[in-house]
């Protein structure tokens, strides 16, 4: 999934410091799995904006919407009858959410309510960690189904740096080293002998280096 | 808050802090009519958004009884509960709101007096704190 974490409340006042009717847009997707941007967290933030205004003497309006997924524009277009009552949006989907409402909706100012953190997954409840970079070229196989890009502070494809010290990485112990994993992992398969193989440095076009990326898949355009 | 008097509303458990309160009225102990009782389940059902709607509808502080860590019928009821006081306190601060104004409370079923005193304790702090708007 998608992980985000919650704006600090600060910010979002400022955001909309001046702003009389807002709507608060949540999604149904990812951030409504990492409990940040779904219908329970967009009553949360409108309370929480509700008690802000009573508490400065201000005057709020605030809606409440959760759409199915907000980097669709069939659900985006759900609130096309109720967005022009409003003087902004807040989204709190990952940050595809405020720029499809921005695309679709070019008269209204739109707000992030979160910050998109990273791909990847619950490792318990309330605890999420990276897994995937979006390289666009997926190459776990060769390094026992753990991602060195992603997981290596340095990305890096052959081998652990010269800083890898008990499991940890030596940017922070609180970090796992992932090629003490990945060594351990293939040790276990008996496969330790497919590390040696050299990796040439990868090419990055297919990630975001290569600039922004669109996708076309011919067979489901219609 | 109306003459001072701060309205108060508290979360109780109904296995320990509704127990207490009974034994409270059995021993003729009144409860301050500030303090409004919600009578849940289980504190652990009790979630952010239902400790922050007190405060938008008006309260002026919000408080969670619950049993003691170590004998909650569901075994993590309070520990949860207090970790989402813990949050909302967070929350307030962010406002600039004292976040004395909410709390979280353990007790046992029999101790009707304490469920008594806290609701005095609470209402005294608010009272020291005043109204959450100026
Ligand atoms: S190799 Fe690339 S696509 Fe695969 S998990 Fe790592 S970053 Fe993601
Ligand atoms: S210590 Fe391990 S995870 Fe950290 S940069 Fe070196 S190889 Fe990568």
């Amino acid at each position: 999934m998608i992980v985000a974490e919650p704006k600090p409340i600060k910010e979002i006042l400022e955001m909309v410091r001046d702003l009389k009717k807002i709507l608060i847009v949540g999604c149904k997707g990812c951030v409504t799995v990492c409990n940040v941007g779904g219908s329970k967290e967009v009553a949360i933030l409108a309370s929480t904006l509700r008690i802000a205004a009573k508490k400065n003497g201000k005057e709020i309006e605030i809606g409440e919407e959760t759409l199915e997924r907000q980097c669709d524009p069939e659900y985006i277009e759900e609130i096309k009858d109720i967005i022009n009552d409003y003087d902004a949006v807040i989204s709190i989907a990952c940050g595809v959410g405020p720029q499809f409402l921005s695309e679709r909706y070019p008269a209204t100012r739109v707000f992030p309510g979160v910050n998109t953190r990273f791909m990847g997954g619950a490792i318990e409840h309330g605890i999420w960690s990276e897994r995937c970079a979006g390289c666009g070229t997926c190459v776990v196989h060769y390094f026992g189904g753990l991602c060195p890009i992603a997981r290596c502070s340095k990305s890096l494809l052959n081998g652990p740096c010269g800083g890898s010290n008990n499991g940890k990485c030596e940017i922070s112990g609180d970090v796992d080293c992932i090629w003490d994993i990945i060594v351990r992992k293939m040790m276990e398969q008996g496969r330790l002998d497919e590390l040696l193989e050299f990796k040439p440095p990868k090419s990055w076009m297919t990630a975001r280096d290569g600039g922004p990326r669109t996708m076309t898949r011919e067979e489901l355009v219609k | 808050m109306t003459d001072n008097t701060p309205q108060i509303v508290a979360f109780c458990c109904s296995n320990c802090a509704s127990a207490a309160a009974n034994v409270a009225e059995g021993m003729k102990m009144t409860m301050p009519g500030n303090v409004k009782i919600i009578q849940v389940p289980c504190t652990g059902r009790i979630e952010v958004l239902h400790l922050l709607k007190p405060f938008e509808e008006g309260a002026d502080g919000v408080y969670v009884a619950g049993c003691q860590e170590d004998s909650c019928q569901y075994v993590t009821g309070i520990t949860k509960a207090a970790k989402r006081v813990a949050h909302v306190k967070k929350i307030l601060e962010e406002l600039e709101i004292e976040p004395d104004r909410i709390e979280v409370f353990n007790l046992s079923a029999g101790k009707g007096q304490e469920f008594v005193e806290m609701a005095h304790e609470m209402t005294g702090k608010i009272k020291g704190l005043g109204p959450v708007l100026p």
